[in-house]
């Protein structure tokens, strides 16, 4: 295996799921649409493991570097790869692959089958891209794309209030966008450069770069929806399709989360200010404890499972404060990332899973009213298995990737001796429990109403719905078995290598 | 020096003015358009990081405005035709109320 494979696999990663999308909109038959597309999906999860077993030979940051057309940095627009963003393009299509499977037996409807395909492939487009992105224009256009297919998918559902959350979505998404925009243009005219790396070596702590930094920060957070900022998510990630759902919450999110952190800690570290980290983390606690009393009183059960997404976003924030330079050394900043990065790939996994579960009992049931879901184990075994072992790893009760996640954010948190960070993400985890068990509750005790358990009978669910389901959840977890194999793929360039003393 | 000054503050000022209708305006075409205005704003901005006195100007910032007037057509079609669609509902589902 020399250097050379992995530079050029890179562009494949966004090519595959751009020629998918053109071929689903080609092909005129929906089950060859289907099929072409759990193929190419498990190729794309291939293409992505393959990049993450060749990443550890390549310590070297130049041969993780792809000039597309050969055009290098400054003028052409790269690809870069790190151990960060290949885990992150591995989750990606871990869970794409088995939400494909999924989509494919889920929409029965010819006409919303055939929009799905090529939205679906251009999502993944946006969502490798934005993981490989070394530019910060091509960011801007990869959001777009992220936004606009999501926006779209959320409207498959064609109901009043699904059309009504994706227009405000929409606007809130193009909001974010602009704002974005401002600040890279901003970056621009301070230091004529686009280029990550290079405004990492130039940006320096100046106004300029502290209202570009706050722009950009503002923009993103938007779309990452932390809690001043959430109001947009719950009602579009509850009323979409329930794969739709399931990558919103799972992936999209945490696309832009991924951008802040690269922002924040490499590229404008220079900018970022003890008390903007500071403040992060303090949203993201609000977030943490606020999303999840909402999960509490949600009445809805994919409105419980969306606010559940606010509140587990907020721990991704305790990163900020707990990778703050001036706070930890280089140990404990590697150490949070660590922990972050865990939180965000069991999350992926859970919060699809869950998605997918809730689904498939909206389908049986016709409805998700939670207190009328009574029994409803009994109808759905594995569906509700899997809603089980997701949220015992988003409560992060071992063995799950959540525990694993939790136990290195309460580790993180005590050694950089801020233990209220710790409080915050404990709090959660009971929180969570509540929201989890007042569900699985009333789904195993109690018998079904008869008028439900008519409808019910006459309603089969396919097979392929709940056993992908349960495959997610038991990803969550393998995730708590193979911790420390994740953890030493992420040391590979990391985004903190400013304190190794590695330039990008 | 002093041109691309104006270019970028009167850039920001519309940057707000839009911001400012998106946020207060109730009606959502309005919203829209306040997008849009948004959009120009930073444009102009923009060009005005590219404006280069007595020699040639820098294309990039050019580039760049291109593919965001691009993304703001598609943008702004997907909103169009998200509002008529929500029109079409209402409609039917006042009709339907109208009608027992």
């Amino acid at each position: 295996m020399n250097g050379l494979q992995l530079q050029t696999l890179l562009p494949w990663l966004v090519a595959l799921p751009l020629l998918a999308a053109v071929a689903t909109v080609l092909l005129q038959r929906l089950w060859l649409c289907r099929w072409l597309s759990v193929a190419l999906s498990a190729a794309q999860l291939a293409l992505a493991l393959t990049v993450l077993l060749l990443l550890p030979e390549q310590s070297d940051s130049a041969a993780r570097r792809y000039a597309l057309g050969g055009w290098g940095a400054p003028l052409g627009i790269d690809l870069y790869i790190d151990g960060f963003a290949a885990l992150l393009l591995a989750t990606t299509a871990a869970v794409g692959f088995l939400l494909s499977i999924y989509s494919g037996a889920y929409f029965n409807e010819a006409d919303k089958a055939a929009r799905f395909w090529p939205l679906w492939w251009l999502l993944m487009v946006a969502l490798n891209g934005i993981f490989l992105a070394a530019d910060a224009f091509n960011i801007y256009v990869t959001l777009e794309i992220l936004g606009l297919s999501a926006v779209a998918l959320v409207a498959l559902q064609g109901s009043l209030p699904a059309l009504q959350a994706a227009l405000r979505y929409l606007l809130v998404g193009l909001l974010g966008s602009l704002c974005y925009l401002l600040g890279v243009a901003l970056l621009y005219r301070a230091y004529g450069t686009l280029d990550l790396a290079q405004l990492a070596l130039q940006a320096q702590a100046e106004p300029l770069s502290w209202a570009a930094l706050g722009l950009i920060t503002v923009g993103l957070l938007l779309k990452t929806a932390l809690l001043p900022l959430h109001f947009w998510l719950p009602p579009a990630h509850s009323s979409a399709p329930a794969p739709v759902s399931a990558a919103l919450s799972g992936l999209v999110v945490k696309a832009s989360f991924y951008l802040l952190a690269r922002f924040w800690l490499e590229t404008l570290d220079t900018a970022a200010t003890a008390g903007g980290l500071q403040m992060l983390g303090a949203l993201g606690a609000a977030a943490v404890l606020l999303g999840s009393l909402q999960a509490i009183r949600a009445r809805r059960l994919k409105l419980l499972v969306a606010y559940s997404t606010v509140a587990q976003l907020g721990y991704l924030f305790l990163l900020f404060p707990l990778a703050a330079p001036l706070a930890a050394g280089p140990g404990i900043a590697g150490a949070a990332l660590d922990a972050v990065a865990y939180f965000i790939i069991a999350h992926a996994c859970a919060k699809a899973a869950m998605f997918l579960a809730a689904g498939n009992i909206q389908r049986a049931a016709g409805h998700d009213d939670i207190e009328r879901l009574q029994g409803i184990a009994r109808r759905l075994p594995l569906s509700l298995l899997a809603f089980g072992v997701a949220g015992a790893s988003l409560i992060g009760l071992p063995p799950s990737g959540g525990f694993i996640a939790k136990w290195l954010l309460l580790d993180t948190a005590i050694d950089s001796g801020q233990w209220w960070w710790a409080a915050v993400a404990i709090g959660g985890g009971l929180l969570a429990a509540v929201y989890v068990f007042r569900v699985l509750n009333l789904a195993f005790a109690g018998s079904s109403s008869t008028a439900d358990a008519l409808r019910m009978r006459r309603l089969r669910l396919p097979k392929t719905l709940s056993v992908s389901a349960f495959a997610l959840a038991l990803m969550t977890v393998l995730l708590g078995f193979n911790a420390l194999w994740v953890l030493d793929l992420l040391d590979i360039g990391a985004p903190l290598s400013y304190l190794a003393g590695e330039t990008p | 020096m002093t041109q691309d000054l104006i270019y970028s503050v009167c850039g920001i000022a519309l940057f707000g003015i839009g911001l400012y209708g998106l946020i207060i305006v109730p009606h959502i075409l309005q919203k829209i358009l306040a997008v849009n205005i948004m959009g120009v704003g930073v444009f102009m901005l923009l060009v005005a990081a590219g404006h280069n006195p007595g020699g040639v100007s820098d294309p990039v910032p050019h580039a760049m405005v291109l593919t965001g007037i691009v993304v703001a057509v598609a943008g702004t079609a997907l909103a169009l035709s998200l509002v008529c669609r929500i029109g079409e509902l209402q409609r039917d589902g006042a009709d339907e109320e109208a009608a027992p």
